[in-house]
């Protein structure tokens, strides 16, 4: 059994995210918030399921403890995305919290309905980017009880 | 549609919990944290449905922006109720975050296979739960875009 985040293991993060800015936003704001914090990211849907069902390239790839996950994505859309994490038996009690640009109702109610665990609006200011990351870890990562990696 | 928590208008929080003295320093957290809150407390799993479905003597009952679910519950355990709200199309939507005693594995994972949006440890030190009360609000009901009423309201 491995203690998520203590004694020096990993806490794996997939965070799905076709921008590179912000990828690398996001890698910075987490590697000021929480150094266990292991980022791996995918730029499209597509590549997110082959990360999580480990296929290809991504055969070697850890279980996340927690996905970060964008609905609006080239390939395959998070929204298929999500549906697919959470009608699947092994991958469906990996917490996936949306992280979109987008504040349309539709989109909330959509993402909830899917069984997103929870629906974030990323900011546009960068401090207020810094601050959600920051939330992000200190409640997914420090006060949630997360599963067992499986 | 009302901005939830935005102008006066209250957030709706379903406290599923047998313990009266949970209950009572659940509320004493959240007039602290946040007042605009009003919780709203079921004392077992069948209030709990019955509460959500605005049966009987909660008839009236507010659609809850958020849920707090006690796992260990008279009458229909929290396993039971966490079931039927996420098979239920108009509730699944409603976000259920576990808050409980167990640190058991089998009840962390099976909360999350049965789509419980968080699981949380109840601290039994105050100043902990006090802490923990604080952090709900400052992520769940600050942070968190929740949905909007659902479509069985019209408030």
């Amino acid at each position: 059994m491995q203690i998520i985040g203590n004694n020096g293991v990993n806490i794996e993060v997939l965070l799905v995210e076709d921008s590179p800015g912000d990828v690398r936003l996001t890698q910075e704001a987490f590697h000021g918030a929480n150094p266990a914090v292991h980022l791996n990211v995918a730029a499209d849907g597509a590549e997110a399921m082959e990360f999580l069902n480990r296929e290809g390239k991504h055969a070697a790839a850890p279980r996340p403890d927690l996905i970060l996950l964008d609905l609006n994505l080239p390939k395959v859309d998070g929204r298929q995305v999500l549906a697919q994490i959470k009608t699947h038996s092994i991958l469906k009690t990996i917490p996936t919290v949306i992280l979109t640009t987008s504040d349309a109702e539709a989109d909330v109610a959509k993402s909830y309905q899917l069984n997103a665990n929870c629906y974030l609006r990323k900011p546009v200011q960068l401090d207020a980017f810094e601050s959600l990351v920051e939330s992000i870890n200190e409640f997914w990562l420090t006060d949630v009880r997360l599963p067992q990696r499986v | 549609m009302t901005i939830i928590g935005g102008k006066g208008v209250p957030i709706e929080v379903l406290l599923i919990e047998d313990s009266p003295g949970d209950v009572r320093l659940t509320k004493e957290a959240f007039r602290t944290a946040n007042p605009s809150i009003h919780l709203h407390v079921a004392s077992d799993g069948v209030e709990a449905m019955v509460f959500l479905r605005q049966e009987g003597i909660h008839t009236n009952a507010p659609r809850p922006d958020l849920i707090l679910l006690d796992l260990n519950l008279p009458k229909m355990d929290g396993r039971e109720v966490l079931a039927r709200i996420k098979e239920d199309d108009l509730l699944k939507t409603i976000p259920t975050v576990i808050l409980t005693t167990s640190d058991a594995e089998v009840d962390i994972a099976k909360s999350y296979q049965l789509q419980a949006n968080c699981y949380l440890n109840k601290p039994v030190q105050l100043d902990a739960f006090e802490s923990l009360v604080k952090s709900i609000n400052d992520f769940w009901l600050t942070e968190v875009k929740l949905p909007g009423n659902g479509t069985s309201q019209c408030t």
